[in-house]
């Protein structure tokens, strides 16, 4: 039962940052079609600033919203320079670019901070373990589900409730009808980077505060699975990326804590799998909604 | 006199696309040094590997991402295949003896690693090609993955993560001219046939292609084997040509690389492979001079790691922007020129290089002085 529990609390808090992940990747790619593979570095720019700012010295809460902020601008940047020249481009075009921006970014960290793997340190108190039951837990752990908790909620407000999260939700409905509407499609799909680039610097800081260890490459493989975890849930859906998050976050832990060692070498390949199962299900995955063309 | 241009001379053409490059080829095998026939040979392979992305990337609209798994697939088969059964017992430990005895010339180990592709990507092809655009990306990346894992946690055939070394090079560059030249041609012969009609139908509108009584499916899935038959014979020259393979070559490094030429180059033509091979075999090597530091005069410029990489994201950038279709646009001149039938007769015929030399000739006059022009133009003008 505790080793349950324990690979359920690891699984949410995978699923967690995942989550956080995905809803950037969903709003993303529901206004704009693009699958923004840069979307995953994100994790790593905030994670290497906030680390820069605490090796100067600066205290540890003012270098991480710093870091989340440089993160946000990282993701505007993004958006103005290589994504918005390209908004008539096709598909294929634009996820190219992005793989570029995406090595663009590993690079230019690698070139400022070497591509050697450093530790993250947060302060003891955040790191020191409480005994819950049969359970130990770090105090990072709650803050992690307390942090999304309040970061879902926020921004399912923003989404739902905000000009801005209606006209974004609306650009991703139909872009066209938006328009015509008047709704600014600059100002929606600006809207959808920032908020991809907040929830991405958070889920960054969290990932380095759990996993310690961290380098320019972390973010391309977490980006992939979360965005597997986005297409799981249904692309598009704010409540789909993150329940998607979180079941393949629960589902990759307990796939390593149950199964043979032999079978447990294969768990990226098993993410995968579980993409394809659920695609042929459901293709528009949980919670989406069809997007079949009929003309 | 027509205006003609003189890309539309097949004289014109059948020199710069056949008979300098094939001097060069030969000059290069006879006399050039070991480092130079690597890289033109892992020009030539890419050309290969890219050449078979863009039969389903271009030309069906399977945007796949999986291409070095078919590699790997192939890679790995060629491998234990041409080695000496000595050479597999000593490097890889618990190897079975059947593997070991199993051996066959080079030439077959190709056509079997890519039969083998090509069955894993039908198999792959009928479960993944349902889904559509970026979704399907997304599940051909997983691909990568999934044959990355097969590979590393198969100790007793692949040797894992440590990878295979010692793999005996059966093939000089004029041979790997000889396989690409081949599979280019059987590629050209596709796209040209009514099959290749049907892939261009899919990828336009698959919903008018079906109605029109295309079997959309079985052209997606058998246009995908196709082409991981043809990546698998390029991973079976890579590996041969580098001597040593590991899974993690196969990774996503080689894949990106190998779809990022097929979008440089133009993936919706044959001939854009050549273009994208090249820029993405020799501007990284140029490039990586750069990052061991270098000086301007005075200026020593210290070692800067990833610079290569940035500047080539960049450079990417920038021609995606300017050119969305990649280099070649829809411009099939390299492959046309190579094995239309109308290039090699139009050589025979005396017209063909008269009108060369008369195209040359307005070249050069042109390149004269104004005055001159203006001079000749007066004179045409009394004239008439």
């Amino acid at each position: 039962m505790t080793f349950f529990l324990v690979q359920l609390i690891n699984g949410l808090k995978m699923g967690s940052i995942y989550a956080l992940i995905a809803i950037g990747y969903s709003f993303v790619y529901g206004i704009l079609r693009l699958i923004n593979f840069a979307h995953g570095d994100l994790l790593m720019i905030a994670t290497y600033s906030a680390w820069a700012l605490m090796a100067a010295g600066v205290p540890v809460g003012l270098a991480i919203v710093i870091g989340i902020i440089i993160t946000l601008i990282t993701s505007l940047l993004m958006e103005r320079f290589a994504y918005r020249p390209l908004r008539k481009a096709n598909v294929e075009t634009t996820l190219m670019t992005s793989l570029a921006v995406s090595v663009l970014l590993q690079n230019i960290v690698t070139l400022i901070f070497s591509p050697q793997i450093k530790a993250f340190k947060l302060p003891d108190a955040v790191t020191q373990r409480i005994q819950i039951g049969s359970v130990q837990l770090q105090v990072l752990d709650i803050l992690i589900f307390a942090v999304t908790i309040v970061t879902l909620v926020v921004v399912s407000f923003l989404v739902k409730k905000t000009k801005l999260g209606i006209a974004m939700r609306a650009c991703s409905d139909n872009m066209t009808a938006a328009e015509l509407m008047g709704v600014n499609i600059n100002h929606a799909i600006v809207f959808a980077f920032v908020l991809g680039g907040v929830l991405a610097g958070i889920a960054g800081i969290m990932y380095s505060g759990e996993y310690i260890s961290f380098s320019p490459d972390m973010g391309f493989m977490i980006g992939v699975k979360a965005f597997v975890a986005a297409v799981i849930g249904g692309i598009g859906s704010f409540g789909g990326a993150a329940i998607g998050g979180l079941i393949l976050g629960i589902l990759e832990m307990f796939f390593a804590g149950y199964l043979p060692t032999e079978v447990t070498n294969y768990r990226t390949a098993f993410v995968f799998l579980v993409l394809i199962v659920v695609l042929l299900i459901k293709p528009n995955g949980i919670l989406g909604v069809s997007t079949e063309k009929r003309s | 006199m027509k205006n003609k241009k003189i890309t539309q001379n097949s004289g014109f053409r059948f020199l710069i696309v056949i008979a300098i490059p094939l001097a060069f080829f030969i000059i290069c095998q006879f006399s050039m040094s070991a480092y130079w026939q690597k890289m033109i040979t892992l020009f030539l392979i890419n050309v290969l590997l890219c050449a078979s992305l863009n039969l389903t990337n271009g030309f069906t609209g399977i945007f796949s991402m999986g291409h070095s798994g078919f590699m790997a697939i192939g890679a790995y088969f060629t491998t234990l295949l041409i080695m000496s059964s000595a050479d597999k017992t000593a490097r890889i430990e618990g190897i079975p003896g059947w593997l070991a005895n199993v051996h066959a010339p080079f030439w077959v180990a190709l056509l079997i690693a890519g039969v083998v592709a090509l069955g894993v990507a039908a198999l792959v092809g009928s479960l993944v090609l349902k889904a559509k655009g970026d979704y399907l990306s997304v599940m051909t990346l997983g691909l990568i993955f999934i044959i990355k894992g097969i590979v590393e946690n198969n100790d007793s055939i692949t040797n894992g993560s440590r990878g295979l070394s010692g793999i005996p090079n059966k093939l000089n560059l004029l041979g790997v001219l000889v396989v690409l030249i081949l599979s280019l041609f059987i590629l050209y012969k596709v796209v040209h046939s009514s099959f290749g009609r049907s892939m261009l139908a899919i990828r336009d509108d698959e919903a008018a292609a079906s109605s029109l009584g295309i079997h959309a499916a079985a052209i997606k899935i058998l246009s995908f084997s196709i082409g991981a038959f043809f990546g698998a014979v390029g991973g079976g020259l890579w590996a041969m040509l580098q001597g040593t393979i590991s899974p993690s070559y196969f990774y996503l490094n080689e894949t990106f690389q190998i779809v990022e030429m097929s979008v440089l180059g133009g993936m919706y033509t044959l001939s854009g492979s050549f273009y994208g091979a090249a820029i993405l075999t020799f501007l990284p090597q140029l490039l990586s001079n750069l990052e061991s530091g270098f000086s301007i005069g005075p200026v020593e410029v210290p070692a800067l790691y990833g610079l290569s990489n940035i500047i080539m994201s960049i450079i990417f950038i920038l021609v995606i922007m300017f050119r969305p279709r990649g280099v070649s646009g829809t411009s099939e001149f390299i492959t046309d020129t190579m094995f239309s039938a109308k290039t090699y007769r139009d050589l025979f015929h005396r017209e063909t290089w008269q009108e060369f030399a008369d195209i040359v000739k307005t070249v050069f006059t042109k390149n004269k002085s104004k005055a001159e022009v203006l001079h000749t133009t007066e004179k045409k003008e009394e004239k008439l």
